[in-house]
């Protein structure tokens, strides 16, 4: 069998299964972003609150998780955690994921949020916007809008990490490829496959990002100019 | 209508305003001009709290600005604030900048709050302008716009922190123009400005500060021809 052959064999045999996985790592890489996301926007609130004992809280959590491999996170809750409570492999997973993601997107949104001018929140302020209503309405609309770039960044991070929940038994992706290529005895080809699958993966995403970037630009003078004509 | 006693503010070891006592009547247009370091920027700012008072109360309609019970968000909304930098939203088109406090806050209807922006924007002459984002205005349009945001919510005075400054020189006419309209409508104003030939024209009063005092105050014929302080003198003669 040469390669061209193996590497269709491959996709005959597997490509279904593969597919069929691909929506699991989907699923598990979305589930672990939002709460990936709903963590980083409340430790970045803690961080920008000024109030001490909420900004060393969110320090100890970003050094904690920043500072452990994510595997042994993954581990550590799946081995830890269900000998407590018992948790799914897909929920232990995902969680653990976004436990390690949020510290990550912590960092991100209070960059984001700091970088928005002093000006915008003086001027909702005087208004007499709250200060809840003007980081909602104010702030965190043009945080997210300059924050795009990393987050996409770090969502890539997030689909790729979740290969390592391979090692918890969820059924993903590249848990299949290590069962195929343990069958098969042609690793090299079937890893081969499998990462076209996240390119493809990783691409699509990419294209989304960028269409939901151009989406939200508000800025200059062509700009303006072009959607009138 | 504002009654300032005793306000006194410091950054740290840094005392800005010193001993600050003013009253501003109603429809009383107030122009506070200083050299730069002298305050006055900062005593606009304390008038509706973006600065934090260290000592002194302020009283606006018989409410203590300086009391930190009351709700300082509601007292905002009764005072107009305009910025060197316009603080525009980027992210809202000049119809959005204008209708979202007037329907968050005021609880207006988008309807009646679109109505009001729009008569506003025919008084500037901006009604073309309010579906573009605010990175397409040019400096004079943004502040024009900034004054018809702070002016939807129909406050019962307008505080100005040198709305002029960051203008090229062709585009200040178009705003100080609608400042004065504004004033002939009986805005009650605090004007922080350089601009001298406004504060003569339009201003009721007169405010020069130095060092975070009041060292004069006077109508503006008075003040600019008969200053009584050297240091007014001082002041007037470099910049006049």
């Amino acid at each position: 069998m040469n390669f061209i052959e193996s590497i269709v064999s491959i996709i005959q045999k597997h490509g279904t299964a593969f597919l069929e996985a691909t929506t699991i790592t989907i699923s598990i890489t979305a589930v672990s972003l939002v709460i990936a996301t709903v963590i980083g926007l409340v430790f970045a609130f803690f961080k920008v609150s000024n109030i001490w004992i909420l900004v060393k809280l969110a320090d100890l959590y970003i050094f904690i998780v920043r500072g452990l491999p994510l595997i042994v996170l993954i581990m550590f809750l799946y081995y830890g955690i269900s000998s407590v409570i018992v948790l799914s492999d897909f929920i232990a997973g995902a969680v653990a994921l976004g436990i390690h993601s949020g510290a990550y997107l912590a960092e991100i949104f209070r960059g984001a949020i700091q970088s928005v001018d002093r000006g915008q929140n003086e001027a909702a302020r005087s208004l007499g916007m709250t200060a809840p209503l003007t980081m909602s309405t104010i702030i965190l609309p043009q945080a997210f809008k300059r924050a795009i770039p990393a987050l996409g960044n770090q969502f890539i991070i997030g689909l790729k990490d979740s290969s390592l929940v391979a090692y918890i038994a969820v059924t993903e992706l590249f848990s299949h490829a290590l069962t195929a290529s343990a069958e098969n005895y042609m690793p090299f080809e079937t890893y081969l496959v499998v990462g076209f699958y996240y390119l493809a993966l990783v691409l699509i995403f990419t294209l989304l990002l960028n269409y939901v970037e151009n989406r939200l630009d508000t800025g200059g003078v062509a700009k303006n100019l072009k959607s009138k004509l | 209508m504002i009654k300032v006693s005793n306000l006194k503010k410091s950054f740290g070891d840094l005392e800005v305003l010193k001993d600050i006592n003013v009253v501003i009547n109603q429809k009383e247009v107030v122009v506070v001009i200083g050299p730069s370091g002298s305050g006055k920027s900062t005593f606009l700012r304390c008038l509706n709290k973006l600065e934090e008072t260290t000592s002194g109360t302020i009283l606006l309609d018989n409410i203590n600005l300086t009391d930190k019970k009351i709700n300082i968000n509601k007292v905002r909304q009764d005072i107009g604030m305009i910025f060197q930098q316009f603080n525009l939203f980027p992210h809202k088109t000049v119809l959005e900048n204008i209708i979202i406090a007037p329907m968050k806050i005021r609880k207006k209807s988008r309807q009646e709050a679109e109505r009001m922006a729009y008569n506003l924007l025919e008084k500037l002459g901006l009604v073309e302008k309010a579906e573009t984002y605010p990175d397409s205005l040019s400096g004079g349009q943004k502040q024009r716009i900034a004054i018809a945001r702070a002016l939807a919510m129909e406050p019962k005075v307008m505080l100005f922190d040198e709305p002029t400054s960051a203008l090229d020189p062709e585009m200040v006419g178009e705003v100080l123009n609608v400042m004065k309209e504004l004033a002939k409508e009986g805005m009650t104003m605090v004007v922080v400005t350089h601009e001298m030939g406004f504060a003569r024209e339009v201003g009721d009063r007169v405010i020069f500060m130095d060092e975070g005092y009041i060292i004069e105050e006077a109508s503006p014929t008075q003040l600019f021809s008969k200053p009584q302080h050297e240091r007014t003198k001082a002041f007037l003669s470099k910049i006049l």
